[in-house]
């Protein structure tokens, strides 16, 4: 598999539909460098940007001047360091409201990138990203038994990692039928390998009266922490509004994203109400969102909320809103699952600015 | 399904169009070297139909005659190898490769399996002869020859690699479009069985089609291929027939 260039598409490179701007690192010239280092904010200034040049032998208003600057850098420094810290320490983390147990908010969809059927070679590099995954805080994977092969893949890349404990399983149910669905969810069960699912969706709604007694007695009986249901793409409204004021449901998985936001006047408010968490799903519209947004400059205030890129924007605004648990970004490469976690660290926008995101994001 | 209104043929593609490429790599990979070998059998059969286009232009039995009309035996060939093709492709392209990225595909296969049946009755069929028709025979002639030729070429002429290669006998749409042109060439005057060319013709067309939108829903221009194949057998299919 060849190695992508800086500005490809991820599609371009053959191995990954998650259509994100690729950004190889590269070594900036020394003139460059320098002219970065003096536009970052004096807070994050790397200490050798901020450097005192002076005489051999300082007089004693020099030394005092010296002084004071040192303290200011050692502040700086400090407060530098803390800012750093948060972008390289733990993810942010969002309460389940039925239990209070804390989620990362950056989990791991696997729509479409885990499908990959027999491929020895593309299975390995999905084990590869759910490791990079482990290893930089993650724990929510979701899938489902519509997902084609994401399952078994899913299964291979935990038994090479001797099924971390961290994991947060996500399945679904996807029939109307009850002893179908139990026998869907034991295959399901055997792809991941797994004791018991963490959390069981009805996928779509689709016989949801049938299925989620079933899921809540399986709850009941120690054979699943969760339960939830899911849509995608806004359908069914008003049945998911229905489900969420009648049943005892933890979880509602449904799309959230930039441009897709018609959640935010009912069901949103509705999870808060009802202690309910919230799953985000097509973050990107399935990568729509961002081939349209990487034709755009990063606007300045990404860097006000620790962005680097258009993907941690979208993923910023929608975890940041308060009902929201969980985004649930899928992609096959490690280089975009490590853009994507960086979401859940650094400073997160507030109210204001989420509005002006949103809005100059649907303008352009 | 609910609101069914509100799906678009995307919402039904549930693999990237990396991973399906992918398919035909491993697959020319296990059946190795088949690849080369049926290039040079559908090179044979097409250089035959080339021949027979050239020099036995309306080669025909006439009616009650108890001598095998001319041609005959290759298209009996023809038909058994496209039946035995069909067949592969079925279970070891659909059911093994295909299926475990896409649920649909093994009620394609099962579709496939009907298909080869009904070429293997097609080659046991009695008065089987060429058809006299110039413009079935030119245009089944192309087709036979771009889905030998033509099709593996697109592999990189889109930027793919030469092993990601749809070969005839292997994948479905060359398979699908080859047996297009053979039919193009074959008529029956076993009065029973008239019916039985054309009929035959519906699998593949319908094959074209979900093959077709496949390929546009993922974005890939190729998805033209086995819709003109669908369009210009049409056209020859429907033409005006000679007095």
């Amino acid at each position: 598999m060849r190695q992508p260039y800086d500005g490809e598409r991820c599609s371009d490179a053959g191995s990954c539909p998650c259509e994100q701007v690729i950004q190889v690192p590269r070594p900036a010239a020394p003139a460059a460098a320098a002219r970065a280092a003096a536009a970052q904010p004096a807070a994050l200034r790397p200490r050798a940007a901020a450097a005192v040049a002076g005489p051999v032998r300082p007089s004693r208003r020099r030394w005092l001047a010296a002084g004071s600057a040192a303290a200011a850098l050692s502040a700086a420094a400090a407060s530098a360091s803390a800012a750093s810290r948060a972008l390289a320490g733990a993810p942010a983390t969002r309460p389940i409201p039925s239990s209070g147990e804390a989620l990362p908010v950056v989990g791991l969809g696997t729509w479409i990138t885990f499908n990959v059927g027999n491929d020895p070679a593309a299975r390995d590099a999905c084990a590869e990203v759910v490791r990079a995954f482990f290893a930089d805080g993650g724990r929510v994977i979701d899938s489902s038994p519509m997902y084609g092969s994401s399952q078994p893949t899913i299964g291979h890349a935990l038994a090479g990692l001797g099924h971390p404990p961290a994991l947060f399983s996500a399945e679904k149910v996807w029939t109307s039928d009850l002893a179908r669905g139990t026998a869907q969810m034991e295959a399901s069960r055997a792809y991941w390998g797994v004791q018991r699912f963490d959390l069981m969706q009805v996928h779509n709604l689709v016989g949801w009266e049938v299925q989620l007694p079933r899921l809540l007695e399986m709850k009941a009986a120690g054979r699943l922490r969760y339960v939830g249901i899911t849509t995608s793409e806004g359908r069914r409204p008003a049945e998911i509004e229905q489900v969420m004021r009648t049943q005892p449901i933890d979880f509602v998985q449904v799309s959230y994203n930039l441009l897709d936001r018609e959640i935010e006047q009912h069901i949103l408010p509705l999870a808060q109400e009802r202690g309910i968490a919230v799953l985000a799903n097509r973050p990107f519209r399935e990568g729509a969102l961002l081939r349209a947004l990487a034709r755009h400059r990063l606007p300045a205030w990404a860097a006000e909320i620790d962005c680097d890129g258009w993907a941690q924007v979208a993923l910023k605004f929608i975890v940041s809103h308060p009902a929201v648990t969980c985004a649930i970004p899928a992609t096959r490469r490690v280089a975009h699952l490590r853009q994507n976690m960086g979401a859940a660290r650094g400073r997160m926008p507030d109210p204001a600015l989420r509005a002006q995101m949103a809005a100059e994001v649907a303008a352009l | 399904m609910s609101e069914w209104w509100t799906y678009r043929p995307g919402d039904f593609l549930m693999f990237a169009p990396a991973t399906y490429w992918r398919l035909f790599e491993l697959h020319n990979a296990t059946w190795w070297p088949a690849p080369p070998l049926l290039l040079l059998a559908g090179l044979a059969w097409t250089g035959w139909l080339a021949w027979t286009a050239r020099h036995a232009p309306f080669a025909r039995a006439a009616p009650g005659s108890s001598t095998p009309p001319a041609g005959a035996p290759w298209l009996r060939l023809g038909a058994a190898g496209a039946a035995a093709a069909w067949a592969f492709v079925a279970t070891a392209f659909l059911l093994h490769r295909y299926a475990p990225i896409n649920w649909a595909a093994s009620a394609f296969a099962a579709g496939f399996l009907v298909q080869a049946a009904g070429l293997a009755t097609l080659a046991a069929l009695p008065g089987l002869a060429l058809a006299p028709h110039g413009r079935r025979r030119s245009v089944g002639l192309l087709l036979c020859a771009w889905a030998v030729v033509g099709q593996p070429l697109l592999a990189v002429a889109t930027g793919r690699p030469w092993a990601q290669a749809e070969v005839f006998g292997l994948a479905p749409d060359p398979t699908a479009i080859a047996t297009l042109g053979l039919l193009l060439w074959t008529s029956t005057t076993w009065r029973p069985a008239r019916w039985l060319p054309t009929a035959l013709a519906i699998l593949p067309v319908t094959w074209c089609a979900i093959s077709a939108a496949t390929l546009w829903t993922m974005g890939s221009a190729q998805g033209w291929v086995p819709a003109a194949a669908v369009l210009v057998a049409a056209w020859a299919a429907w033409g005006r027939r000679p007095a």
